[in-house]
């Protein structure tokens, strides 16, 4: 029991602390130097140490000892139970959904495999869960349950502000996170027709498989119109731009979080810029391979029409697949930033308009027409 | 099986203390000077008229309802969508479709229903 605790929260050191928090605060850096790129401008760049600047990296540290030394008050008409906790509801979900991503595949004792039909069999001893913090099963409906509480930290901040414009953003995420929830849920389906499995680390061992020889099956290829319909959704759920409706600053000063002053504001945008990297994360898992490299296998390459296997050491192995699954998250956590300066932000209608009426009809008919293919493809 | 619980709740407990200590730090290093216009509440620099304690007309209450109709929906499409092939490779894919095929097109009666009546528009 010791033992599991202890390697638990070495994995919670390892994939929270070192990769999701560090992503994620970079990430405040990153967001900031997209703007001020798209807008023409040079950005971030006079924090220092001595000489330093670092491109303006500093910053982080700034910010982050600028918010601790910050002063950190409850206005007088709150609501001082709910207002204390709200910060805590929206962080503690963002962390806890990491618990079933997987970083790599099991590990083999020994490296002792074999690889059939695609994937790594271990030939002695268990497989062992390094790279993923909980091996539940039930991985994508824990991440789904998780994510769904997330919705009150926001609502309950708002309302506990006792702050008409922290009210109305309130009132906007539930009504925005419960839509895209349902459009989040339905767009998943066709995949695990595909998949068979709701297991995490299986999804990604089935995108190791090759379609016509050549063509890793990977979500994006085997669902294209499922991507587009999850991202979008997923980067609804995230409340960010172009979907960040609940704290327009123009209409409603910040939102839901208008009130929250020093580090309880500072947990509100942590669990934000959190959030997009798990965004970032179950898109890679889910529709770009996860940790799967191009016909890399547990035991070498199996390049398309070459005979044999280029042999490579297993840990070497191991260190590119979870290298791979960072280098797609860091890529997508960018991709967001992207969108987020490049389009303008929605009006309410619009918002509700695209949940409702584009993307889940479209998730249906997605439902249907991928029933269809599977239904002759396995004849 | 409840080695995975215990993973899970390891994480929770780091989560939240590590949110705690980050809001104790907080409180030890930052200043407590509140006066009264301080603890007023914002808005936007004026002097606060009322509060936000109203009665308040909830547009998006129909959301909230629809969205259980349609999540419940989508748990029930989980389970069919993750055993499918094993029927198809079982020579009982047609029976599943069908059965999918009726569930989904009463789903999708439901949202052209609620679209017809206006429950979708916003402005």
């Amino acid at each position: 029991m010791l033992l599991l605790i202890g390697l638990t929260l070495l994995k919670i050191v390892g994939i929270i602390l070192v990769f999701v928090m560090v992503v994620a605060t970079l990430m405040t850096w990153a967001d900031r130097k997209q703007a001020a790129l798209i807008q023409d401008r040079i950005g971030p760049n006079r924090a220092n140490l001595g000489s330093v600047t670092a491109a303006g990296l500093i910053h982080i540290l700034a910010d982050a000892l600028k918010t601790l030394f910050k002063e950190d008050f409850i206005p007088r008409d709150a609501n001082k139970g709910l207002f204390g906790i709200a910060p805590f509801l929206a962080f503690v979900p963002a962390i806890l959904a990491f618990a079933v991503v997987p970083v790599g595949d099991v590990w083999c004792p020994e490296g002792k495999i074999a690889v059939e039909n695609f994937r790594d069999v271990c030939l002695a001893g268990e497989p062992q869960d390094y790279f993923r913090i909980s091996g539940m099963a039930g991985g994508l409906l824990v991440i789904f349950a998780i994510v769904s509480l997330g919705v009150y930290g926001s609502s309950i901040g708002g309302w506990a502000s006792n702050n008409k414009f922290a009210l109305i953003g309130g009132v906007r995420v539930s009504a925005q996170m419960i839509s895209y929830e349902v459009t989040m849920g339905l767009t998943l389906v066709g995949l695990l027709m595909i998949y068979g499995t709701v297991d995490l680390n299986e999804m990604v061992r089935a995108q190791g498989e090759l379609l016509w020889g050549f063509l890793p099956k990977w979500g994006i290829v085997v669902q294209p119109l499922s991507f587009f319909l999850f991202f979008a959704a997923a980067i609804a759920e995230t409340k960010r731009p172009p979907f960040d409706i609940p704290e327009a600053e123009s209409e409603l000063a910040a939102g839901y979080f208008v009130e929250y002053s020093a580090m309880r504001f500072a947990l509100f945008t942590l669990s934000e810029y959190v959030a997009s990297v798990l965004v970032a994360m179950m898109v890679t898992t889910l529709f770009l391979g996860g940790w799967q490299v191009p016909f890399l296998y547990g035991d070498g390459l199996h390049l398309p029409g070459v005979e044999g296997v280029i042999a490579l050491p297993y840990a070497l192995v191991k260190v590119l697949q979870v290298g791979s699954f960072c280098f797609k998250v860091i890529f997508l956590c960018w991709f967001q930033l992207q969108i987020r300066w490049t389009l303008p932000r929605f009006r309410y209608d619009q918002l509700m308009r695209l949940g409702w009426k584009v993307i889940l009809p479209l998730s249906l008919a997605n439902i249907l027409v991928t029933g269809i293919v599977l239904l002759f493809a396995g004849k | 099986m409840h080695e995975q619980y215990v993973t899970l709740a390891t994480l929770a407990v780091v989560a939240v203390v590590l949110g705690g200590l980050i809001l104790i730090l907080n409180r030890i290093l930052g200043p407590q000077k509140w006066t009264k216009s301080k603890l007023d509440t914002f808005e936007t620099g004026n002097e606060p008229e009322g509060d936000a304690r109203h009665r308040f007309s909830i547009r998006f209450y129909l959301v909230a309802i629809l969205f259980i109709l349609f999540d419940i929906e989508a748990v029930f499409l989980f389970p069919w969508a993750v055993v499918y092939r094993e029927y198809i490779g079982a020579g009982l894919g047609l029976f599943m479709f069908m059965e999918m095929l009726v569930f989904v097109t009463i789903l999708g009666l439901g949202l052209a229903y609620v679209w017809r009546k206006g429950a979708l528009e916003w402005d």
